[in-house]
C-alpha cells in the first residue's frame, strides 16, 4: 500500500519570480545572461537567467503526457465506436430478438440458432456457453484458488513462499495459446478416456453428463482449461487483500483461544470477503473473455444441450473461428454485436470487480472494525 | 457444559483445523500439477521437435515433411517492434502524468480506473476494434487500411500495451522520493527535465521491468491478430502485406489434421514460452532485488 504524502507543487519559474517581484516585468529572461546589467548576481542567479524561462516547455510538456493519458479514454471510444457502427445492420435487422430469438430450420425442423447461408442469426447458443464454461470454471477455481491463498498467507513455510508464489504467477504468464495446446493434446484425451465415463456413471442420472459425445470436446473441456487459467488471478488477488488485513485481527482471535482455522475464518477470511468477492469476479472477467484455449477445446457448435460434455460455443469463440472468414456483411454485422455484447459484459464485470478491490486493499473496512 | 461435551467439541476444533490445513495443501498441490505438466510435455515434445531447421525454414507445404516457423519469428519481432513503438511511449507518457502531475486529480483516478478495466476487455474485441479502423476502412487517412496488414496487428498489439505500461509506470515513478525530485528543482533544473533525466531514470529499472511484462503479455495474444495480421505461410516483411506470427502459425498448426504440423507447433510454443519465462524471471529478480525498494 501507498502512503500518499502530499507535497506542494515547486516550480523554477515561480522560484525566480519570488527572488526579483518587483521588476520581473522589464526584465527578459533571453537577454539578461550575457548583459551588462547581470554583473552584480551571483553566479547563481547569473546561470539561472540565462538558461531563461522553461515556462513554456513545461506547459508543452505537461499537455503532452495528459495527451498520453487521455489516450485511455480514446481507445475505449475508439472501441465502442466501431463496434457500435459494425453492429448496426444486425442490429436493424434483430433488434433484441437476437439475444433471445431461435429459428426453425426449413429442411430439418429442428431448432437452428446461427445459419450464415440463411442469414439467420441468434446469439443464444454464444452466450450459453460462455455463460456455462465461466461459472463452470469459477466452480472449480475459487475453492482451489482460496485454498492456495491461505496456505501461501498463513500456513506456509517461508522458505516456500517465494517459489511458490511465482510458480502461480508463472501460470499467469503463459499465452492463452499454449493452454489451448496442452489442452488439445493432453488434457481432451485424458478426460475423453478417462473423466468422462466416469462422470457419466455416476452423474449420469442428473441428465447433465450424458455419453453422447466421444471426442472429448465441450463444456467440460472448456471449463477445466478456463479454471486452470483464471486460478492464478484470483489467487494472486486474495493473497493481496489477505496479506492486507492487519496482524492485530489475527493476534486478537488467537488470543481468545481460536485454533489456526478459526483464526483464518473469523480474523482473516470475514474481513477480507468483499476483496475475495472482487478478485472471483475478476476472474470471472477473464473467462468470459478469454477466446484461444477455449476455441480449441470447447467444439464449435452453436447448439444447446444440457449435457455438459457435449460439444459448445462461446460469444469469444465463435468470433475467433468465423470473423476472418464471414460469408456475408450480415455475418460479419452480426458477430461484431456478439463482439459488443461481450466488451459491454466484460466492461461492466471488471469494474465492479475492481471497485471491490479498491474498497478492500485501500483499507476501508479492515479498519472499520 | 458437562467436561465430556467440552473434550468432545475442543476435539472436533482440532479435527476440523487439520482437515483444512491438508485441504489447503491438497489445493496447492492441485494447482501446482498442471503447471508442472504443461511444462514438462511443452520440454518434452518441443525439445524433441525443435531443430535448425526451425528457426530458418518457412513453412512447408501441406503434406510435406520438414519446414520450420522462420517468417513467423521475423513475423512476431516485427509486430511486436510496432507494437512497441505505439505502446511504450504511450503508456508511459500516461504514466507520467498519473504520477507526477495528477496525482489526487479526478481525471488521474479516471484515467486509472479506465486503465484497470481496459487491461481486463477481451483481446478478442481488441481485434474487431482495429479491423473497423484499419481493416476494413476503403478509403482511410490511416495508411495501409483497407486489408488485412503487419501494421493494423501491430496497431492492436500496441493499443493492449498501453494501460498495462501506463499503470505500472505510475506504480514505478510513485516509489522515487520526493526528495529527488526537489533537489532537482532546487537546482533550478525546468520540471519537464526534472521528470524525465532525474524522476523517469531513477524508476526506469522499475519502467523497463513493466515494460517487458506489458511485451511478454502481448507477445503471445493471438486473438487480435485472426483478423488484423492474418497470418502468411511465405517471406513477408512489408507492413502492408498480411504477416505471420508465432501465436498464429501454433493456432493453424494445432488444429491441421498432419502430426509433422503438430510437432511444429509444440517447438514453436517451447521457443515462445522460453521468452516469456525469461522475461518474466527477469522481472522477479529485478524487482525483488529491490533496485526501488531501498529508496522508498
Amino acid at each position: 500500500m501507498h502512503v500518499e504524502v502530499k507535497v506542494p507543487e515547486f516550480r523554477v519559474p515561480q522560484a525566480q519570480n519570488q527572488l526579483e517581484p518587483a521588476n520581473r516585468r522589464d526584465r527578459n529572461p533571453a537577454d539578461t545572461g550575457s548583459g551588462g546589467r547581470s554583473e552584480g548576481h551571483s553566479p547563481v542567479r547569473r546561470f539561472l537567467l540565462a538558461r531563461g524561462n522553461s515556462a513554456f516547455t513545461d506547459m508543452g510538456f505537461h499537455w503532452l503526457m495528459v495527451l498520453c493519458a487521455l489516450s485511455i479514454f480514446g481507445i475505449v471510444a475508439l472501441i465502442v465506436w466501431e463496434l457500435l457502427k459494425g453492429s448496426d445492420l444486425a442490429w436493424a435487422n434483430f433488434h433484441f430478438g437476437f439475444f433471445y430469438k431461435s429459428y426453425t430450420d426449413t429442411y430439418s425442423g429442428q431448432t437452428s440458432y446461427w445459419d450464415p447461408v440463411n442469414g439467420q442469426f441468434s446469439a443464444v447458443p454464444f452466450v450459453y456457453g460462455t455463460l456455462v464454461s465461466s461459472f463452470l470454471a469459477l466452480l472449480i477455481a475459487v475453492p482451489l484458488a482460496i485454498g492456495v491463498a491461505i496456505f501461501l498467507t498463513e500456513m506456509c513455510p517461508r522458505a516456500l513462499r517465494a517459489p511458490l508464489a511465482f510458480l502461480t504467477e508463472l501460470l499467469a504468464a503463459i499465452p492463452s495459446i499454449v493452454y489451448g495446446l496442452w489442452a488439445v493434446f493432453e488434457l481432451v484425451p485424458l478426460l475423453r478416456v478417462d473423466v468422462n465415463p466416469l462422470l457419466t456413471r455416476y452423474l449420469g442420472w442428473s441428465g447433465l453428463f450424458s455419453d453422447d459425445n466421444p471426442t472429448g470436446l465441450g463444456f467440460v473441456a472448456a471449463a477445466v482449461i478456463l479454471a486452470i487459467m483464471i486460478l492464478p488471478i484470483i489467487s494472486s488477488l486474495t493473497r493481496e487483500v489477505m496479506t492486507a488485513v492487519p496482524h492485530s485481527q489475527r493476534e486478537a482471535v488467537l488470543a481468545l483461544g481460536a485454533t489456526r482455522w478459526e483464526m483464518i475464518r473469523m480474523g482473516v477470511l470475514r474481513n477480507a470477503r468483499i476483496g475475495i468477492v472482487g478478485g472471483i469476479i475478476l476472474g470471472l472477467g477473464r473467462a468470459l473473455g478469454e477466446t484461444m484455449a477455449v476455441t480449441m477445446v470447447i467444439g464449435n457448435t452453436p447448439e444447446i444441450h444440457k449435457s455438459l460434455l457435449s460439444n459448445g460455443t462461446s460469444m469469444a469463440s465463435v468470433l475467433a473461428n468465423e470473423f476472418a472468414e464471414a460469408v456475408s456483411d450480415l455475418h460479419r454485422s452480426a458477430l461484431i454485436e456478439i463482439g459488443l455484447a461481450l466488451f459491454i459484459v466484460t466492461i461492466i464485470v471488471n469494474a465492479l470487480a475492481q471497485l471491490l478491490v479498491w474498497a478492500v486493499t485501500r483499507g476501508a473496512p479492515s479498519q472499520a472494525h | 457444559m458437562s467436561t465430556g461435551q467440552f473434550h468432545f467439541r475442543s476435539r472436533m476444533r482440532r479435527v476440523t483445523d487439520v482437515a483444512v490445513t491438508s485441504l489447503a495443501i491438497l489445493a496447492t498441490l492441485i494447482v501446482v500439477a498442471p503447471l508442472v505438466a504443461i511444462f514438462g510435455y511443452l520440454l518434452y515434445k518441443g525439445t524433441a521437435s525443435l531443430n535448425l531447421a526451425f528457426f530458418t525454414h518457412v513453412p512447408a507445404p501441406p503434406g510435406e515433411l520438414g519446414g520450420g516457423m522462420a517468417n513467423a519469428i521475423l513475423g512476431s519481432a516485427i509486430l511486436l517492434m510496432l507494437a512497441s513503438a505505439i505502446g511504450i511511449p504511450v503508456g508511459i507518457g500516461g504514466g507520467i502524468f498519473l504520477a507526477e502531475f495528477g496525482r489526487g486529480s479526478k481525471l488521474a483516478n479516471a484515467v486509472r480506473f479506465t486503465a484497470d478495466v481496459l487491461n481486463g476487455v477481451p483481446s478478442i474485441v481488441m481485434g474487431v476494434a482495429v479491423y473497423g479502423l484499419i481493416v476494413s476502412q476503403q478509403h482511410s487517412f490511416i495508411p495501409f487500411s483497407g486489408h488485412f496488414s503487419a501494421f493494423s496487428g501491430g496497431v492492436a498489439l500496441g493499443i493492449m500495451m498501453i494501460p498495462t505500461v501506463c499503470r505500472t509506470t505510475e506504480e514505478m515513478l510513485l516509489m522515487v522520493p520526493h526528495a529527488v525530485r526537489e533537489a532537482a528543482l532546487g537546482l533550478g533544473v525546468p520540471n519537464w527535465r526534472s521528470v524525465l533525466s532525474i524522476t523517469v531514470r531513477t524508476a526506469s529499472p522499475g519502467i523497463i521491468t513493466g515494460c517487458m511484462l506489458a511485451f511478454a503479455r502481448v507477445a503471445g495474444e493471438t486473438a487480435p491478430l485472426i483478423f488484423t495480421a492474418l497470418g502468411n505461410q511465405f517471406w513477408s516483411t512489408s507492413l502492408k502485406d498480411p504477416i505471420a506470427a508465432l501465436p498464429l502459425q501454433i493456432w493453424v498448426y494445432a488444429l491441421s489434421p498432419y502430426d509433422d504440423w503438430h510437432r511444429l507447433a509444440w517447438a514453436g510454443a517451447l521457443v515462445l514460452i522460453v521468452l516469456i519465462v525469461m522475461a518474466v524471471s527477469l522481472v522477479r529478480f529485478v524487482t525483488s532485488r529491490g533496485v526501488l525498494k531501498g529508496t522508498s
